[in-house]
């Protein structure tokens, strides 16, 4: 964390031809957001680590040759920075694409159908059909949890169970197994999720999934609601000290 | 407390050792040539010498990789005196023979002597292989003898970290892993970074399907190796080095660990190198068959213990690396070119090569060519000579089709660019790279979308699956590339190849993805017929 | 903030009492190694080496020893074991053919070599014949290119292979291994 009671060097960003002051360490997509410009995310999340695998925060950033990723860059004085040009729509059409191509993403019969946010996603960069060969993997989805269940043909890797629960819950029960197309998440040795002994049944992993992957049991079709607010007030709440008083 | 070695002194006590054999037999050991049967033929040599009790008058000597490795396994018979003579597919029964000619037994041995003057060795420049073939690598008085560990005495008692950097500027060298980044230019980042302790980190987690030469270094010359680690480190200011070798390895590794072994009991690592205030310790860490770890970030990523997933840039590893230190990671070949430069100064490291591109490069050397093997050339040879005089040419009457270099991050030049020099810039204007050092030639049966989707598969098998575009959109390309080739595209699926080739490019997370479609963009650059004649509706 | 940690972690206190409760030897040999690292959680490829080289595979009761041990999260372990491709799960055939499907030797016709054994023996690449005679597998460049196309049987380096010669390679090993069996 920057300290925060030194003054910092004012910088002069211009994203989409809006002129903004932003301080050194703040990164593309904090300031892009001030700014009002609509850049997606997935993987990252307020609050968690910055994992950058999505790639649907990329922009354009003068003078780089390749489109650059707004959680991770930090700006710089100058910058100027482009968020939805035809080049960077169609990486990201096709980023999504390939997500709902790798993966058993029905909406019709999803928990998560109204609000999740790889479908909004979806028509934000208007998907209206995907040009690769849909892959139908064979995945099982894990029931044996007595409170939540993980369907894994929803499951995106974006990873942010894995950090909600190694970085605000501490639990680490989450990581991601295996590589390439072939990753796939597991709970501690890959046991059914119920027999993990190390989950707290907290949910964080739960509330902070963007997809339908993870949901409270129970809920019909549509009915999933994410509180994806949640770790970034804890995390917050935890390194600004917020309950202990500020000094 | 380990006894300082008087390098001087063990030079001289080596060479008069050396020049009491009135002959000296080498014999290959390395990996390729024990895979063709180079061990029974050193037991073969070494008994026969025995049994004719000439022990006092031949040596046999275990050396690493002499460079023709299709011909192995290779024997080099120095008799004191007289001119050598190389052996090839040298059998047990042959080294015997070999043997006992020189212990006077019989006339001549009935075994094919290979011709030194055939220009696979004489269009050669050796510097980093300089001693690699002539020396035991287990021993480390064979590479004082040649004047080892002389650039870091040197570096030690007569220079300043920073000296040792501008000559290494003067000296023009680049990455040779891949990128060619300066190599003075990054010392400059780790040596200026702030931190008390830095890391140096040697890659050795050479992947490319079809090349070895990072391994020949490390198994044949490794206290090479070690030197250049501790000229980078002592340029730097790093106390710990590590050096990631691949498992695949085991070779390189046992004689890496058995030279980090000798040098700390020498002096040479440890505190108090060479009797001067500067300490360094160096550990060998293996992989475990990912090459996505020869990234920078993953191979730090591995080295930790984890998953070989590569991270964001920034921060780039000088700014924050191993365990969040300042690090550096040089590629094996880079750093053993270090000692070379420092002993024999930056101006005739500088005098071989191109304007940009300075000094060697070592080479695999594959595919269908007459002769195979592991080569240095100077920068800017062309690939002609490499092919055709090098190489030997196109075997069984067959034609040149393409060279692939920089493997599955690479591309294929055609043979109208044949006469391109092999340099940096000049490899990257016909959409292939210099790459860590691979060069597959194909002949005329080969198809090229066939050579796209097979690196294409081992992309997707390697990518790591942190980030979509590399984790979901190589299997997409190589689903595309398989229709292809079955002759059941359309043109609609070529274009689609290309326009997700163009975003797992630009959208990829690391080099492996970012690079992932360069074959596919270069064989349909220089071969698109080959391709339209495979889709509906032909060209 | 804490001054950021720029060394390997220390290792993380005392272990969880040493040996396995099965009192499996082998246990006590892994606890040696896991000892000479000091416990040390970066050194978790190269003890998952060691377990490997110990107990031929890696079985779900050795990963759970070794994050124990280390005091790691057993998803962690799990994650990292299963990233890297020379790390198994199962155990092994009898005997082992080890295409190497290179650049060079892909260019040589290595496809063939594995397609022809895969076939003979009814057994996919990279699995064992149900039987548990033998286990085909490929390998990205085994580094002698010279030699293309090559083939390791059993450990024992094969070049300049073609379908023929590999499959007689792979049945003398398997042939014998029968014989001997049928003599004993």
């Amino acid at each position: 964390m920057a300290n925060r009671r030194a003054r910092p060097n004012g910088l002069n960003v211009t994203i989409d031809g809006v002129e903004m002051s932003a301080v050194e360490g703040e990164s593309v997509l904090d300031v892009a957001r001030r700014a009002g410009a609509a850049i997606p995310t997935l993987c990252y999340l307020d609050g968690l680590s910055v994992h950058g695998g999505c790639r649907v925060c990329l922009v354009e950033v003068d003078g780089e040759h390749a489109p650059r990723l707004a959680c991770s860059t930090p700006v710089t004085d100058e910058m100027e920075v482009r968020t939805a040009t035809e080049a960077i729509t169609e990486h990201r059409r096709i980023v999504v694409e390939l997500l709902f191509a790798e993966g058993n993403h029905i909406c019709a019969v999803c928990v998560s159908n109204g609000s999740c946010e790889l479908q909004d996603l979806a028509s934000e960069v208007g998907m209206d059909h995907v040009r690769f060969p849909y892959q139908y993997p064979d995945r099982a989805a894990d029931a044996s949890h007595p409170k939540y269940v993980f369907d894994p043909q929803r499951c995106i890797l974006c990873t942010r169970c894995v950090r909600a629960c190694a970085e605000i819950e501490g639990a680490h029960v989450w990581d991601v197994a295996a590589r390439g197309a072939d990753s796939y998440l597991v709970t501690e040795l890959n046991l059914p999720w119920g027999e993990a002994p190390s989950c707290t049944w907290c949910g964080k992993c739960v509330t902070v999934c963007p997809t339908g992957a993870l949901a409270f049991k129970g809920r019909a079709i549509g009915e999933m609601e994410h509180d994806t607010d949640l770790v970034g007030f804890l995390a917050r709440a935890r390194t600004e000290g917020e309950w202990e008083g500020r000094s | 407390m380990a006894k300082t070695i008087d390098l001087f002194q063990v030079a001289d006590e080596e060479l008069e050792a050396r020049s009491r054999f009135t002959c000296r037999i080498k014999t290959c050991a390395s990996t390729a040539c024990l895979s063709a049967g180079a061990g029974p033929v050193r037991t073969a040599l070494e008994q026969a010498v025995a049994a004719a009790h000439a022990g006092h008058d031949i040596e046999v000597v275990p050396t690493g990789c002499m460079g023709l490795c299709s011909k192995g396994p290779l024997v080099r018979a120095e008799p004191r005196g007289a001119s050598p003579t190389l052996f090839e597919q040298v059998t047990a029964e042959g080294g015997r023979a070999i043997a006992e000619t020189f212990t006077g037994q019989r006339s001549e041995p009935d075994v094919t002597v290979l011709d030194e003057s055939i220009p696979f060795f004489t269009q050669q420049r050796r510097v980093v292989l300089k001693s690699a073939g002539k020396i035991n690598p287990d021993r480390l008085e064979d590479y004082v003898a040649e004047g080892g560990y002389r650039a870091v005495l040197t570096a030690l008692t007569e220079m300043t970290p920073q000296e040792v950097i501008e000559v290494i500027r003067d000296s023009g060298l680049r990455g040779r892993g891949g990128a060619g980044y300066p190599t003075a230019t990054k010392l400059g980042l780790l040596a200026d970074a702030q931190g008390e302790t830095k890391y140096v980190v040697a890659n050795g987690d050479e992947g490319d399907p079809g090349a070895y030469m990072d391994r020949t270094i490390m198994e044949d010359d490794p206290h090479r190796v070690l030197e250049g680690i501790i000229l980078a480190a002592y340029a730097t200011g790093a106390s710990q080095a590590y050096i990631y070798v691949r498992a695949e390895y085991p070779s390189a590794i046992e004689r890496l660990e058995r030279a980090i072994r000798d040098a700390r009991r020498h002096g040479l690592l440890g505190r108090n190198i060479l009797d001067n205030s500067f300490r360094l310790d160096v550990a060998v860490r293996i992989g475990a068959g990912a090459f996505v770890c020869g990234e920078e970030t993953a191979l730090m990523a591995s080295i930790e213990g984890k998953r070989g997933t590569p991270s964001i840039r920034p921060p780039y590893p000088t700014e924050r690396g191993l365990w969040g230190a300042p690090t550096m990671i040089n590629n094996v070949e880079t750093l053993a070119n270090l000692p070379e430069i420092i002993a024999g100064g930056a101006d005739a490291f500088a005098s071989v090569g191109t304007g940009s591109s300075k000094g060697t490069k070592v080479f695999a050397l594959a595919g269908k060519l007459q002769h195979t093997g592991l080569i240095e050339v100077p920068m800017g040879i062309t690939l002609r000579t490499i092919v055709y005089d090098i190489g030997g040419g196109i075997p069984n009457g067959r034609s040149f089709k393409a060279a692939q270099t920089g493997g599955p991050s690479g591309g294929c030049i055609p043979a109208a660019h044949l006469d391109t020099p092999v340099d940096y810039e000049s490899l990257r204007a016909l959409g292939s790279m210099m790459g860590s050092g691979g060069l597959i030639v194909m002949d005329d049966t080969v198809s090229m979308p066939e050579v796209a989707k097979f690196f294409m598969e081992f992309c997707m098998d390697e990518s790591c699956g942190k980030c979509v575009p590399c984790r979901a959109g190589t299997v997409q390309l190589h689903e595309l590339l398989g229709k292809i080739c079955d002759g059941k595209a359309t043109r609609a699926d070529l274009q689609l190849l290309e326009s997700l080739s163009w975003t797992v490019r630009d959208t990829s997370l690391c080099g492996l993805g970012q690079t992932a479609p360069n074959p596919v963009f270069s064989t349909l650059h220089y071969f698109r017929n080959e391709y339209l004649d495979l889709v509906a509706g032909g060209r | 903030m804490s001054a950021p940690q720029t060394s390997p972690p220390a290792a993380p206190g005392s272990p969880n009492g040493a040996g396995h409760p099965s009192g499996d030897e082998r246990f006590a040999l892994l606890d040696k190694t896991i000892r000479r690292a000091r416990f040390a959680q970066d050194q978790l490829i190269e003890l998952l080496h060691t377990a490997q080289d110990i107990f031929g595979h890696l079985s779900d009761d050795v990963l759970i020893y070794l994050a124990r041990q280390l005091r790691l999260p057993p998803s962690r372990v799990y994650g990292v074991a299963t990233f890297y491709q020379l790390f198994t799960f199962e155990a092994r055939g009898s005997h082992s053919c080890t295409v190497c499907t290179g650049t060079a030797c892909f260019v040589k016709g290595a496809d063939d070599i594995v397609r022809t054994v895969s076939d003979t023996y009814a057994v996919p690449p990279g699995q064992t014949t149900d039987d548990g005679l033998l286990t085909l597998a490929t390998a990205r460049c085994v580094g002698s290119c010279g030699l293309a196309p090559v083939v390791v049987v059993d450990g024992v380096v094969h070049s300049h292979q073609s379908s023929e010669s590999t499959l007689e390679a792979v049945r003398a090993v398997a042939e014998q291994a029968q014989a001997v069996e049928a003599e004993g």
